[in-house]
């Protein structure tokens, strides 16, 4: 069904414009033709300065000391993520995906190579500076959903514009909240939430800052089939209407093929990285499921 | 995030555990009232102590013996020596009265005496005087009459009671006219006749004015503590010498000092002279020391209240990993987090400040309205001590607030977040 695509294909494919922010593309082609050139280190550059991919990843090790073990997580990874693009990165456990996942959040940093994201090189940047690009430039959705206990919806999406110094932060976070489908629930806590609404709270609180990057680990793992599909048709959705570019962790290959693109993590490194020709349609599939009550 | 916000964000989570906030904050509360009752306490005893001498009049200057140099080279304590006598007293007056002094009254205390009567036996102060003592003390008789100059020439068997003794000895009894026993270290003593009973004067800061008796000087000399040589039957053990006013008090020090070098021919003076102000100076240094020592220890209660914080603190931080993580996942700065902690210990310490406060000056206020065997309890509520016990308690949360906001400011997000 799908059709699996060498290395160089799919990185030729990103280097070319994936997607503009502003101008909403529907039915964006998933192949495009390849660009002349693309594998020349310097017009990959000049494409760089035109339109830089949200991530590129070039070499990245990671080794930890543990004890008197030396583990080797990830060993030598190169990415690439165009802007506007909807990719699963799946591994097994013990895969470095975790890792992969960790760098790609800037919420730790590599032993070795370089992490650009959205132009930004960060794997030498301070804590500091670390936390800044992680407010403004990427949106964490969490498996656990992490809001924070007994605070409102609302205030849970404002959470990054507080540490942004952000003004319109009310707006920005009913917006977002409306934007998830929860325009009629800004004061509900996360304990008068099921577990759908807890994620698509986490979901706006990811959006409200308009980031380059949302960043999935696992979105769907503590869900049941439908709040599922309702989760990955909200990405869909975001990144079909909105441009948004989302990366999503998983182990499930059900909810990979929801997506534009599988990159297989293994021993550290990327053992396959696959085109999704025809991702899974998040709406098709619920309009085929029994109707429930949402709540 | 701005301060408004930090403080919200500190607030709600205090409310998240009401109990665990307020057994907190208890620490503080106390600490911050037993400061400031304790140091009310303290300024309110030095101001009624430095009533009670100031009543005694500020214009007095005490001489007493100094130091005596025996034969074996060995000094005595000040006090002991017998340097003072009655002339000197007469000399002080005859020198300064109306140009620097108003009086002079010249003292001997007898040790060891007891009063006696119809069976009844009373250890009390007996003084001698001489007639000026009622002016220069300003302490008047107000019953029957002090003594004479006739009295003090005779050498007269006559007793003026206090009146603490008066009510002792005698109870309902008129005591002027009846006649008690004067007896010294257990000799049989002398019959005296009551004469004058004394103004109530109250507990002094120091002794009983009311628990004391006077009779003449000379009769001290003649009849109860019978002297071997004249010198010793002229000793005197102080000389209050009153100035004409405060102005006077110094050039009367100088002027006394100089006389009795002149009339002792020593090269060393065997005499101390000082004033009430000096004695008062005194005595607020004291009741200073006992107010901040008073002060220290409740501050030692503070800091176990600011001990208990940090402790809490740092439970806190352990309890809301989880929260941290997702805080610096969405773009916490360290000093953000940091911040986060250090507002929220100082809110429970400042509002355990304000708390202590209201406690403290409470207790202050009800104390000084309690009335305990007939004495209250004096309280000034200092607000020098209000704002130092509020400064001191937000220091103190600002202090063991740091460790534990430092603590949470460093986590790793990545463990943070993975925190079960």
């Amino acid at each position: 069904m799908n059709i699996v695509k060498t290395r160089n294909e799919v990185e030729t494919e990103l280097k070319t414009p994936a997607f503009d922010l502003k101008a909403p593309a529907i039915d964006r082609p998933v192949t495009s033709p390849p660009r002349p050139g693309a594998e020349d280190p310097v017009a990959g550059e000049l494409a760089t300065t035109t339109d830089p991919p949200v991530i590129r990843i070039r070499g990245i090790t990671k080794v930890y000391e543990l004890g008197e073990t030396t583990v080797h997580a990830l060993r030598g990874v190169d990415l690439d993520v165009g802007r506007g693009e909807f990719v699963a990165i799946m591994g097994p456990s013990g895969s470095g995906k975790s890792t992969l996942m960790n760098m790609i959040g800037c919420l730790d940093q590599p032993t070795a190579g370089t992490y650009e994201l959205d132009g930004i090189e960060t794997s030498r940047l301070t804590d500091d500076a670390l936390a800044e690009v992680r407010n403004k430039r990427i949106g964490f959705v969490f498996q656990m959903f992490n809001l924070l206990p007994r605070v409102p919806a609302i205030e849970q999406v404002q959470l990054p514009l507080l540490y942004s110094g952000t003004k319109n932060k009310r707006e920005l976070a009913v917006a977002a909240l409306e934007s998830v489908g929860l325009g009629d629930r800004l004061n509900h806590k996360p304990s008068e939430m099921s577990g759908g609404q807890q994620q698509r709270v986490a979901i706006a609180r990811s959006l409200v800052t308009s980031p380059a990057l949302i960043l999935a680990d696992e979105p769907t793992g503590n869900l049941d089939t439908r709040s599922t599909e309702e989760i990955l048709a909200l990405f869909q959705n975001l990144n079909r209407e909105r441009g948004i570019t989302i990366v999503i962790v998983t182990h499930e290959p059900e909810v990979a093929q929801h997506t534009g693109r599988m990159v297989h993590i293994r021993d550290g490194r990327v053992h396959q990285d696959q085109t999704v020709d025809t991702p899974v349609s998040a709406t098709d599939i619920l309009a085929s499921l029994p109707l429930e009550d949402d709540d | 995030m701005n301060a408004f916000e930090a403080v919200r964000v500190a607030m709600r989570a205090l409310l998240a555990n009401k109990l665990r906030g307020v057994l907190t904050m208890l620490g503080v509360i106390i600490g911050v009232a037993a400061v400031i009752t304790l140091m009310s306490i303290g300024r309110g005893a030095q101001q009624q102590i430095t009533e009670q001498v100031q009543s005694l009049g500020t214009n007095l200057i005490f001489v007493s013996p100094g130091a005596q140099r025996q034969q074996s080279n060995v000094r005595g304590a000040a006090g002991n020596a017998q340097t003072l006598s009655y002339d000197d007293a007469k000399a002080i007056g005859d020198t300064f009265n109306g140009t620097l002094a108003l009086g002079v009254a010249p003292e001997r205390a007898v040790m060891g005496a007891q009063l006696i009567y119809s069976g009844q036996n009373l250890q009390t102060r007996i003084v001698g005087v001489t007639p000026e003592y009622q002016d220069v003390r300003n302490f008047h008789v107000a019953n029957g009459e002090f003594i004479s100059p006739i009295n003090l020439d005779a050498r007269a068997r006559v007793i003026i009671l206090g009146d603490g003794v008066a009510q002792k000895l005698f109870g309902d009894t008129d005591p002027i006219g009846q006649t008690v026993r004067v007896s010294v270290f257990g000799r049989s003593g002398s019959n005296m006749q009551v004469i004058g009973v004394m103004e109530a004067k109250g507990g002094g800061a120091f002794q009983n004015l009311d628990d004391q008796a006077f009779v003449p000087l000379t009769t001290v000399s003649s009849r109860l503590q019978p002297a071997r040589t004249p010198k010793a039957a002229d000793m005197v053990s102080t000389i209050t010498v009153a100035a004409l006013s405060e102005d006077e008090v110094n050039p009367l020090i100088q002027g006394v000092g100089d006389l009795l070098r002149t009339r002792h021919k020593v090269a060393e003076d065997d005499f101390v002279v000082s004033s009430q102000q000096d004695f008062l100076a005194t005595i607020s240094q004291v009741t200073g020391m006992f107010t901040a020592f008073l002060g220290a220890i409740a501050g030692i209660s503070l800091v176990v209240g600011g001990i208990g914080i940090m402790n809490i603190m740092l439970v806190s931080v352990t309890e809301r990993t989880r929260e941290i993580g997702i805080r610096k996942a969405v773009g916490a700065k360290r000093r953000d987090i940091m911040s986060q902690f250090l507002i929220e210990a100082i809110v429970v310490s400042a509002a355990g400040g304000i708390i202590g406060i209201l406690i403290g000056t409470g207790l202050s206020r009800l104390l000084s309205q309690l009335n305990m065997g007939g004495q209250s309890i004096p309280s000034i509520i200092a607000p020098d001590a209000v704002i130092l016990a509020f400064t001191v308690s937000a220091t103190v949360g600002l202090f063991f607030g740091i460790y534990p906001a430092m603590r949470a400011s460093r986590l790793n997000p990545i463990d943070a977040l993975r925190y079960e």
